[in-house]
């Protein structure tokens, strides 16, 4: 666990340097009480966005999905959520039993974790409006070509 | 330290819904706190490590380390360096937020940042463990292989945008030391 790792290290810096180390600790406690707005503020709008795009919607939506119209909608779903990792994916492997397309399940996880409405407001207090703007575009993009090219792996699209 | 009650007004709105939610029985109000609390858990168990070890950072690595090795003069290998980082990242994209401020503020270059930002997001090796083992080796490979490059280019486009228009990468208020 992440919290062992950061007390050895603590331990170990402070062996060196027992004042540099607390003055690190304090500052990162610092940070920490700092971002709990923000960060609770993410979870906020993560819990009332799964509600409503729930997992069962999700499977509706895209459980029909295929081609364009199912890749504009995992996009535009995943664009819009923020899901652990340990959720979305059991998510996409139910997705793919239930035979949708690989395409729009790329398109789906990649704009899930790379695109976030819900990152916005903690992703715009450290780079600004602008940069975080031009960043989550710039990852719709990519997920858009990401998962183009895993349709032409799994032979699902034709160039 | 003075307890700010304007940023917390979101929550505490939140909350009071919440307490009433659970007074006159809504059961979307007690879905939504469900789902709350689950990523709560899920963050509490690693957030505030990563501060800590963000101020850590901070105070013990030396801005000449990183400049040499994530700088403007660095090689090749600082992308080498960014995916490593980016791999090693628990949580999420918005983890990585604040380790990409702490970096950039000891003098490692944009499009490094951007490249340990975009990998962040899709490119953590717990993840994509998890990942493999629903969805297969073949779609995570693909996904992979094609996503960094991808993620180095944009990275580059995205400092030379950031140059070309004068931006500067971050202007906020969060404490810097050093």
């Amino acid at each position: 666990m992440i919290y062992i790792l950061t007390a050895v290290l603590i331990i170990i810096l402070a062996i060196f340097d027992y004042q540099k180390t607390l003055k690190g600790i304090k500052i990162g406690v610092k940070k920490l009480l700092k971002n709990t707005p923000v960060f609770l503020n993410m979870i906020i709008l993560v819990a009332v966005s799964l509600h409503y795009i729930s997992d069962d919607l999700i499977l509706k939506y895209l459980g029909r999905g295929s081609g364009v119209l199912g890749m504009a909608i995992s996009s535009i779903l995943g664009s819009l959520t923020l899901m652990p990792g340990f959720v979305a994916f059991p998510l996409a492997g139910v997705l793919i039993s239930k035979g949708v397309n690989h395409t729009v399940i790329a398109a789906f996880t990649t704009t899930l974790m790379m695109v976030g409405l819900v990152t916005y407001p903690i992703e715009k207090e450290y780079f600004g409006v602008r940069i975080t703007v031009i960043r989550n575009l710039i990852g719709f993009l990519i997920a858009i070509i990401v998962s183009l090219i895993i349709g032409i792996f799994y032979k699902e699209l034709i160039f | 330290m003075k307890f700010n009650f304007k940023k917390y007004i979101f929550t505490i709105i939140f909350f009071s819904i919440i307490v009433l939610s659970y007074i006159f029985d809504f059961s979307t109000g007690k879905s939504i706190f469900t789902n709350f609390s689950s990523f709560f858990i899920t963050m509490i168990k690693f957030v505030p490590a990563v501060f800590i070890l963000i101020g850590l950072f901070d105070v013990w690595v030396k801005r000449e380390t990183i400049e040499k090795h994530l700088g403007e003069k660095s090689s090749l290998l600082a992308y080498f360096w960014s995916l490593v980082l980016a791999g090693t990242t628990v949580g999420g994209l918005y983890v990585a937020f604040p380790i990409a401020a702490a970096l950039y503020r000891k003098g490692a270059r944009v499009r490094i940042i951007f490249t340990y930002l975009g990998a962040a997001a899709v490119c953590r090796i717990p993840m994509t463990l998890f990942e493999a083992s629903y969805v297969g080796l073949k779609f995570t490979a693909v996904r992979w292989f094609t996503s960094i490059p991808l993620i180095i280019l944009s990275s580059i486009f995205m400092e030379k945008y950031l140059e070309k228009n004068n931006i500067k990468l971050i202007d906020n208020s969060d404490t810097a030391s050093d």
